[in-house]
């Protein structure tokens, strides 16, 4: 079917600020653009490599849940955008053109086989049933090969670029699957990071499954949680059921990972195979963003939440806190976030890095606001403010 | 000739506006009405019908000549009216939330 184009490109927005000269050699020559997934459509926010000003699109598929978009590291101009919808179920969306134009692929996930059954919020068995794709991960060298996950928890794979989807059902199969059961925000299979040493090197993390990985691209899984300790789960220290919110890695280090958990911030330098907690002086260690910076991997980034059932910041003071030591002793961050009044949450797939030399920063709110620090952390503006509440951000560095 | 209505929201992902018109051969029914159209419109796959199943999706209305014909089966003949094109068939999504 052929392409269509997306809704048009605003202008630059007020709320970014008066445009600036940019007068950097990095600046002339690069430039960023940030994937914005929101509750009721998508947004796409550029700027050059200064990262003062910048252009906000009008909505893409406005009305639509768009949980997740990320670009091929292959081929930037290669966007994959997840959209649904409780109405009308889920969309693929593809761009060859950087998010220009957009074309619907293919939206069948069939789980393989007989799906079988998880366990229910009750401890009853039920049946595995697909509702929406939660995260996009293109291949890191092949622009047409996506990975999706999935809710009820699953993996999926492309190598067509979207047109069609199979599910790699060791990760299911292993053993374990039918123990799994979802958390509050559904059974979703929610982070993949494919390891850039290891080529058939995966780790997954499911809500509330717990984190995995496979050594051979996909056919054969184990779960990584050893370690990890929560007290909502009978046994505190299971194999499976931990509520894993986020993993993130560096991509010259893959072998050291950090999670965050519903409770807890931990750190694997195995590959996952034993974790230790590293939330130190944080004022809460609940969460769900915890990301990496570009180019120093001891340099950590989250956003404490007050509590499970307060998903808003402690005190009303909306904090990065960054570690740079990896973990244990951590710094707010608080330059240009609102320090007052302010209880919004932050997502799990909602924060993201550039590579630029000064490593920039993103991350969006429930409330509409993405804040972006062009100087990895010390200070923050907002790039846009009133978008629906978003779901994910994702950043594309263009060189 | 068949006039189909679409929710704003599937209007905007299959480009169209308007009413969709179909060309549907022999028996018209929900089924072979919805066939052309998916046929027509391959993106609405999975957005009206399960993939699988071909179950109607919960918050989806099927309504014709002022009559809810949701929980009709899918081979029922659909009215005269649609049949002859006097009459459009609505595809509603269902209101919901605040």
């Amino acid at each position: 079917m052929p392409a269509r184009p997306g809704t048009g490109r605003g202008t630059a927005n007020p709320a970014a600020g008066a445009i600036s000269v940019v007068a950097t050699s990095e600046a002339s020559m690069t430039g960023v653009r940030v994937l914005v997934g929101t509750r009721k459509g998508a947004f796409i926010l550029e700027s050059d490599g200064g990262r003062k000003a910048w252009n906000v699109s009008e909505p893409h598929f406005g009305g639509w849940e768009l949980y997740h978009l990320k670009g091929s590291p292959a081929d930037p101009k290669r966007i994959y955008a997840s959209q649904s919808s409780g109405w009308f179920g889920q969309q693929i969306q593809r761009s060859n053109d950087g998010g220009k134009t957009w074309e619907a692929v293919d939206n069948t996930f069939a789980y393989d086989g007989v799906p079988g059954t998880h366990q229910w919020y009750d401890g009853t068995p039920h049946p595995w049933e697909f509702k929406r794709v939660w995260h996009l991960e293109p291949s890191l060298t092949d622009p047409d090969t996506v990975y999706a996950g999935v809710e009820d928890a699953a993996l999926f794979r492309s190598t067509d670029g979207g047109k069609s989807w199979k599910e790699l059902s060791g990760l299911r199969g292993h053993g374990s699957g039918p123990h799994w059961q979802p958390g509050a925000g559904g059974m979703c299979l929610h982070t993949i990071l494919l390891d850039p040493v290891e080529p058939k090197r995966i780790f997954i993390a499911i809500s509330a499954a717990g984190a995995f990985r496979t050594d051979d691209g996909g056919e054969t899984w184990k779960p990584i949680n050893k370690g990890l300790h929560s007290q909502y789960i009978p046994d505190p220290t299971a194999e499976v059921g931990h509520c894993v919110h986020r993993l993130a890695m560096h991509p010259t280090r893959p072998n050291v990972l950090f999670m965050q958990k519903h409770w807890d911030v931990m750190r694997s330098n195995d590959a996952g195979a034993s974790w230790h907690e590293v939330s130190g002086n944080l004022p809460t260690d609940f969460g769900f963003v915890i990301d990496v910076h570009a180019h120093e991997p001891e340099t950590i980034y989250v956003i404490p939440i007050k509590s499970d059932s307060e998903h808003f910041p402690p005190d009303g003071q909306l904090r990065v806190w960054r570690s740079r030591s990896g973990g244990n002793e951590w710094e707010p961050l608080t330059k240009g976030l609102p320090q007052a009044n302010c209880y919004v949450n932050v997502l799990r797939d909602a924060m993201a890095v550039d590579t630029l030399d000064s490593c920039g920063v993103y991350f969006g709110t429930t409330g509409g606001q993405v804040y972006a620090s062009a100087d990895g952390g010390d200070t923050w503006d907002a790039i846009v403010r009133d978008l629906p509440p978003v779901l994910s951000v994702e950043v594309q560095t263009l060189k | 000739m068949i006039r189909v209505v679409l929710p704003a929201h599937l209007k905007m992902h299959a480009s169209v506006n308007g009413e969709v018109r179909l060309d549907v051969e022999g028996a018209i029914t929900q089924r072979s009405v919805l066939d052309a159209l998916e046929d027509s419109y391959p993106m609405l796959r999975g957005a009206i019908r399960d993939h699988a199943t071909k179950r109607r999706r919960p918050f989806l209305r099927f309504f014709a000549c002022q009559q809810d014909l949701s929980h009709e089966p899918p081979d029922a003949p659909l009215p005269d009216a649609i049949a002859t094109g006097a009459q459009p068939f609505l595809i509603v999504g269902a209101i919901a939330g605040g």
